[in-house]
């Protein structure tokens, strides 16, 4: 009885419930970082990791694709970590960014978007090739799926390929997100990401706004701004080249 | 007060993403064209702008702030709506391409980061 009217009330304040929910996993993940690695690992970057392995086990259990989103009392999660509220307080990072450093690295970030379309596609049709595909319409959408898991199926889509090889390009774009996600706050300090000149080269290169956004924030979020800057070029640009110049390229190759 | 500041946010940020869906029915990709980066760079143009000619004002401010602080508990959200299982369970081809664009992207970082990066040991 009070458990049921419990339920009901955090199911009919969904947001809400998704505010308290976060509080507590991002509160229980500093008491981590605190306690057991003595601050060596940031407590956001913990708070990301644990709500990847929640979002693991909550599509184990629902069956669901969105993660914890998916059970009925946490719906609000997916309300609060949906593209909406993310954009939004993306832009809200902008506000006093160093506008001389996005100038000094305006060339050199628009190069990176498409330097890092190019190269995340080729990898991608690379290994696609290694695993046996043969055919330019399966090569590029794989090719576009490692750039991003947008990429994947517009590039997959516009070229007419199997369903199952935009399913695969999908994966490959997410896979890419997780990664980056996780991978960010660890090799940061070996590629010299700590500037915001280095933050706005890693979005262009990166290009997964989620990864992007998760991966700084869990290293050093002064740096969101510059490289969700670039990182939000990277889609567009990807669907702009994938489908046209870079499939023409697979195409003459195979 | 605060309510200004979330509007220009809001502001910004409707803008950006209608130039970014415009931009990318111009050049002809079913997908938004850097919408949030033109949002962001309206922020940063108008902000600057009203710290000469009119003051933005606490309140303001603490709208936007808010937002921004906000950032990292979103992101929290995000990473605990994702498609995992997905990313995971669709074989190995899929997560090697993955893997693979990442290490190959992250090593490019400090080859592009050396241009135009001389003076850039301030921060």
């Amino acid at each position: 009885m009070i458990l049921e009217s419990l339920a009901a009330v955090l199911e009919k304040n969904a947001l809400i419930t998704a505010f308290a929910f976060v509080g507590i996993l991002v509160w229980i993940s500093y008491e981590i970082s605190a306690r057991l690695t003595r601050g060596h690992i940031h407590g956001s970057a913990i708070a990301i990791t644990l709500g990847l392995v929640l979002a693991y086990l909550g599509g184990r259990a629902t069956g669901g694709n969105s993660g914890l989103a998916d059970f009925g009392l946490l719906t609000g999660v997916g309300i609060m970590g949906g593209a909406m509220f993310r954009d939004f307080a993306i832009v809200a990072t902008a506000f006093g960014a160093d506008i001389s450093a996005l100038k000094r690295a305006g060339v050199v970030g628009a190069f990176s978007v498409v330097i890092g379309v190019v190269l995340s596609f080729v990898v991608g049709a690379l290994v696609a090739v290694l695993f046996g595909y043969t055919d330019a319409v399966s090569i590029s959408t794989i090719g576009a799926g490692a750039a991003t898991y947008i990429v994947g199926p517009v590039t997959g889509t516009a070229l007419g390929a199997d369903s199952g090889v935009i399913a695969l390009s999908v994966a490959a774009g997410l896979t890419k997100s997780v990664l980056v996600m996780i991978g960010t706050p660890l090799v940061a300090p070996r590629i010299g990401l700590n500037n915001p000149h280095a933050a706005l080269i890693y979005g262009g290169l990166m290009g997964t706004t989620s990864g992007v956004a998760g991966g700084l924030a869990a290293t050093d979020p002064k740096l969101v701004p510059y490289g969700a800057m670039t990182a939000t070029f990277y889609t567009g640009v990807g669907c702009l080249l994938a489908p046209s110049v870079l499939f023409l390229l697979v195409n003459a190759v195979v | 007060m605060v309510i200004y500041g979330v509007a220009l946010l809001s502001f910004c940020m409707l803008v950006g993403v209608f130039a970014g869906d415009i931009l990318g029915d111009l050049i002809g990709v079913q997908a938004n064209v850097g919408g949030v980066g033109i949002a962001m760079l309206l922020l940063i143009i108008l902000s600057n702008l009203s710290h000469s000619k009119f003051s933005l004002g606490d309140p303001t401010e603490k709208g936007i702030g808010f937002w921004s602080a906000m950032y990292i508990p979103i992101v929290v959200a995000m990473a605990a709506k994702q498609n995992v299982i997905a990313a995971v369970s669709s074989g190995w081809m899929a997560i090697v391409a993955g893997v693979a664009a990442v290490v190959v992207s992250f090593a490019m970082i400090p080859v592009l980061s050396r241009f135009g990066a001389d003076d850039q040991h301030d921060s």
